[in-house]
């Protein structure tokens, strides 16, 4: 081996406990990278293959009853490729023990056999046998929240009468990977998918011979629209709802959100990351090699050339680098599996499809390389363009002058040692601000990365308990006449009740359309309160429309301007309404209206599709038994059981991904305080050595090297606070979740958290070279000044 | 060594660079003499400052003596040290080395310069701290073109025992004799010392003293070396005392004495 190499290898050993906490930065912007762009591949991925495999149908209609000829007619419309057709019912399910109602989503099965479009993953069991009418299959995440399997029995309600049905299968459906009855809240306890005879399911509905749903894939090169307005047009006298393209499915919404805001931390996170840790990287491998700045001047002394110089520090730097890359692949790997397998908590694919594509690991390497080769470059030219003869001296004394304390004539406060430390912080200005910029990105990637729990609570608070007040919602199956609210109202337990009427509409406004539904409250509503971004009370205008702000800047309408509004019911109105004014929701799109100046507008009397409710909780039981005998209710949410699921499995996502990113962003403030610190310490070893013949103490000699870090980390932390708001601004602006609005709401324990890591980094750090400090050799330092 | 001018430096214009040439040729110096500079000009600056180190000096050396500079801190003998290592270049004025223009010479010149002829000696070592006495003169031997053995040269200074330690490990006269090992090993035309005592106690700066007396005469390498010990430099052939940044004065000692007969 040749010298020079052997000096890397004794090198890269004597520093291996530095070596070691770079290679940690590089991990963790690597493993961040790798872990959240894999994810949003793999996500994506894994919807692609699994609608491809599932032969997902791209257009959806639902329609009150069709004969079965008209599916032909749909078959032969220009652009339609493939076409199924079913019947679907919602019904209520009785589980032995489970007071609140639960829903059922019945689905016909043609001859017991896969459906041609959305095709059916079995994941356990068997399709159902032809001709047993009682055998049914249940969706996985149902089957899961509720413990079935095959074998087991379950009781449900078709059109009032009670059937016994025989689970034989478990399965999984490209139409609800996510299952909720449409809400944004996975509800797999709430809410079962099954799978039955369609035979039997069409008898008990009265639709024998007939379908209520359609699904359809395209042509390649068919127009979605075009084919849209010919189904409509064809299904209209069978009481169409419109038809949507999957971008208005639920399950395909909710789950592009999600993908959506996954590309988002994807791209934003892991840049800022590793944007950090190649900056703390460079500034920590410059400062590394300009300690060897008499070691260098020898070299090149004795003939070396610039280039072989270079080289060599070029591999020390590389050999650190190499670590933290292979660190950071495999945790990225572990991290990027363990988060796809989280989606699986409330997205249900019939395989975790992982994958790292080698361009996303080819990129966080050539970033980590390119900081880790300028760093070295860089630092080795500054050096080498020095005169070799004056870089081999000793660095002439740095030239100190009066601080600024001093110069206010407030020196004689400070002591000797404190003056040391201001002096040398003020003479290395910039050393000690990119220090403290360092510190302060770990504290900044902290908050980023937590204060989404915060942002989460007061989304839950916002949206469930000041503008949503009621405990429970009932919604009918059809808009019923006002006098329901009384029959509810007499239910057991109930306290307060309050009507709503919600039209499904198209929203129109110039070229702009947007698909949601109006939403009629009683002028002085109590359960549900629309609020402004300050979170006052928006009163509901007498006539008009209100708009939630995103919902208007979707339309691009602001008050005053025109809508229409085209009703997607079975009266297909079509009215022009003012928007009266825009709301602050944090989550949906939606339209409200005073209900007296709904129905008006929709031409309908006094009714009402749902009623929102207080409950008394100690006789929650017998109102729910009662409800579930009324068959005019189609379904009931009741927000704490909404509320709870969405904890259990995004409490846990944001758990892990906290912990994750305060794992990372500590490994980088070890790496920057610890190298400060070290490298402080090979500096001035001489000086504190000096020291210490001269008298000091132990821990007046770590004073003086601590102080400094101690200076450094008190500026960083409120530096980082702030930088982290500021981050987590930009985050959030760049998510473009259509349907919800995470606010930048950070509380002070995030911001007491971010702090408390990093002191205990800095501690943590201190703490070793302090033990450095104790073990300095006093004779051999003053004896060889290097 | 070819007669041609490998090492001259054509990169300014053509014009000059003729104009240089023949200079040189006029200017080259005579088979005895290895170092030949005219009117050399050295400045720093030092922030707003201009710091003269050498103002026009001039000065010969020639093949195999040992010369002494002399002079007090600040007159410029490292600068001109520096110089004539090829470790700096001069503001203005000429400096040759042989036929090398080393006033001219680009960094990648300098480098093969260095490489090739010069053996330097530092008053703090500099040794490679994280390398043993073996592997530090190694550091020489792997890239020059015709050097000794690291023992062969270890072997010259007298530390053939202390191959295997680390620098850490030696005194401090040890270590300048490894650098001196360091130095040698490469057979290097000058010797360029700069301070080499200056660290260290009567006793062990004359040990190395011996050792740079030694080899000048059994190798035959010129030899230059700083102090500002003027008791050194009875042992030289010639003494240049510096002052000011230029040569104050030039003496040939009639009677050389050898390093145990110095006292100071």
């Amino acid at each position: 081996m040749k010298a020079l190499d052997r000096k890397l290898m004794r090198d890269l050993w004597q520093m291996r406990s530095q070596a070691f906490t770079i290679a940690l930065v590089v991990a963790s912007g690597i493993g961040s990278f790798i872990a959240l762009l894999s994810t949003y591949d793999s996500l994506q991925w894994s919807r692609q293959s699994y609608y491809e495999n599932a032969r997902f149908a791209q257009v959806f209609a639902d329609v009150k009853r069709a004969p079965r000829p008209v599916e032909r007619q749909i078959v032969e419309l220009p652009g339609v490729s493939a076409v199924e057709t079913t019947v679907v019912q919602d019904v209520t399910l009785d589980i032995p023990g489970v007071a609140e109602p639960v829903i059922g989503r019945m689905i016909g099965l043609e001859s017991s056999r896969q459906p041609s479009l959305n095709r059916l993953f079995l994941r356990q069991g068997r399709l159902p046998e032809d001709g047993k009418r009682n055998e049914a299959l249940v969706s996985e995440g149902f089957s899961k929240a509720r413990g079935l399997k095959p074998g087991d029995h379950i009781a449900a309600l078709l059109n009032g009468k009670r059937e016994e049905l025989e689970i034989v299968g478990i399965v999984l459906s490209p139409e609800y990977i996510f299952a909720s009855r449409g809400g944004e809240i996975p509800d797999d306890k709430g809410f079962g998918v099954f799978w039955m005879e369609r035979e039997r399911l069409a008898s008990a509905f009265d639709m024998e011979g007939a379908f209520n749903r359609v699904s359809l894939t395209l042509a390649p090169g068919a127009s979605e629209a075009t084919v849209i307005d010919a189904l409509d047009h064809l299904l209209e006298p069978y009481g169409s709802l419109s038809a949507y393209g999957r971008k208005d499915q639920n399950s395909h919404r909710i789950l592009s959100q999600e993908i959506d805001q996954q590309k988002t931390m994807a791209t934003v996170f892991p840049t800022i990351f590793l944007g950090v840790a190649a900056f703390l990287l460079n500034v920590v491998l410059a400062r590394q090699v300009a300690t060897q700045r008499d070691q260098i001047a020898a070299l090149k002394a004795l003939g070396y050339s610039d280039f072989a110089i270079a080289a060599h520090y070029l591999k020390l730097v590389l050999a650190i680098v190499f670590a933290g890359i292979v660190l950071g692949f495999a945790i990225g790997a572990w991290m990027g599996y363990e988060m796809t397998a989280m989606y699986t908590l409330f997205f249900h694919f019939p395989h975790l499809t992982y994958r790292i594509q080698p361009w996303i690991a080819l990129v966080a390497t050539g970033i980590s390389l390119a900081a880790a080769v300028g760093a070295a470059l860089g630092t080795v030219r500054s050096i080498l363009s020095l005169a070799p003869a004056e870089a081999m001296r000793p660095p002439a004394p740095t030239r100190y002058r009066r601080m600024l304390l001093e110069r206010f004539g407030l020196a004689h406060l400070l002591s000797p040692q404190a003056r040391m430390v201001i002096r040398t912080l003020e003479r290395r200005l910039l050393r000690t601000l990119l220090t403290t910029f360092g510190i302060a990105c770990s504290v900044a990637i902290i908050v980023s990365g937590t204060f989404w729990r915060d942002s989460v609570n007061y989304l839950i608070d916002v949206q469930f308990y000041m503008a949503d007040r009621g405990d429970v919602n009932v919604m009918f199956v059809n808009p019923v006449a006002r006098s329901a609210l009384n029959e509810i109202g007499r239910l057991p337990g109930v306290l307060s009740t309050e009507e709503m009427r919600s039209v499904p509409v198209r929203l129109r406004a110039g070229h702009h359309s947007y698909r949601t539904a109006v939403s009629g409250y009683p002028p002085d509503a109590q359960l549900r309160q629309l609020l402004d971004t300050d979170l006052h009370r928006v009163p509901l205008p007498p006539d008009g429309i209100l708009l939630s702000q995103r919902l208007a800047e979707r339309l691009a309408v602001k008050p005053g301007d025109q809508l229409i509004v085209e009703s997607l019911e079975a009266t297909r109105a079509k009215r022009e309404a003012v928007v009266a004014g825009v709301v602050n929701d944090l989550v949906g799109l939606s339209a409200y209206m005073d209900i007296t100046a709904l129905n008006r507008l929709m031409s309908e009397g006094e009714s009402i599709s749902a009623v929102a409710l207080t409950l008394d909780p100690t006789q929650a039981k017998a109102f729910y038994a009662r409800l579930k005998e009324m068959p005019l209710v189609a379904t009931v949410s009741i927000k704490e059981e909404l509320l709870r699921s969405f904890r259990e499995t995004n409490a846990r996502f944001l758990l892990f991904f906290t912990a994750i990113v305060t794992a990372f962003a500590a490994a980088i403030a070890v790496g920057v305080v610890y190298n400060s610190a070290r490298i402080a310490l090979a500096e001035r070893a001489w000086e504190l050595a000096s020291l210490r013949v001269l008298g000091f103490t132990r821990n007046e000699v770590s004073g003086l090297l601590l102080g400094e870090l101690a200076i450094e980390i008190a500026l960083a932390i409120p530096l980082g606070l702030w930088l982290g708001y500021l981050l987590s601004v930009l985050i959030v602006s760049m998510m473009t979740a259509e349907t919800i609005t995470f606010p930048v709401v950070i509380t002070s324990s995030t911001y007491v958290y971010a702090a408390l890591v990093i002191l205990a980094a800095g501690v943590v750090s201190s703490l070793i070279v302090r033990n450095r400090v104790d073990r300095l050799d006093l004779v051999a330092v003053l004896k060889t000044r290097e | 060594m070819t007669f041609l001018p490998r090492s001259l430096n054509f990169q300014n214009s053509e014009i000059l660079t003729i104009f240089e040439y023949k200079k040189s040729m006029h200017m080259k110096p005579s088979p005895l003499t290895v170092f030949v500079a005219r009117g050399l000009t050295k400045t720093y600056h030092m922030g707003e400052v201009e710091v003269p180190a050498l103002r026009a000096l001039d000065i010969e050396i020639y093949q195999g003596e040992f010369v002494v500079l002399l002079g007090p801190s600040g007159s410029g003998k490292s600068t001109l040290l520096n110089i004539l290592g090829g470790l700096d270049t001069p503001t203005s004025g000429e400096a040759f080395w042989r036929d090398h223009n080393l006033a001219t010479s680009d960094e990648r010149a300098l480098t093969a310069y260095r490489r090739d002829h010069v053996g330097f000696v530092f008053q703090f070592y500099n040794l490679i701290s994280s390398l043993t006495v073996r592997e530090n003169v190694a550091l020489v031997t792997e890239i020059a073109p015709q050097p000794m053995t690291p023992e062969e040269a270890l072997k010259r200074v007298g530390l053939e025992h202390r191959m295997d330690h680390f620098p850490s490990q030696l005194s401090g006269g040890e270590q300048q004799r490894v650098a001196i090992a360091r130095a040698i090993a490469k057979r290097p035309d000058v010797l360029l010392c700069d301070e080499p005592t200056g660290a260290l106690d009567y006793e062990t700066g004359k040990v190395v003293l011996e050792v740079i007396a030694r080899i000048n005469q059994e190798l035959g390498t010129t030899a230059v070396v700083i102090t500002h010990n003027a008791s050194i430099s009875g042992m030289a052939d010639r003494v240049m005392r510096m002052a000011d940044g230029h040569i104050a004065s030039v003496e040939t000692n009639p009677h050389k004495l050898t390093p145990a007969e110095l006292s100071w």
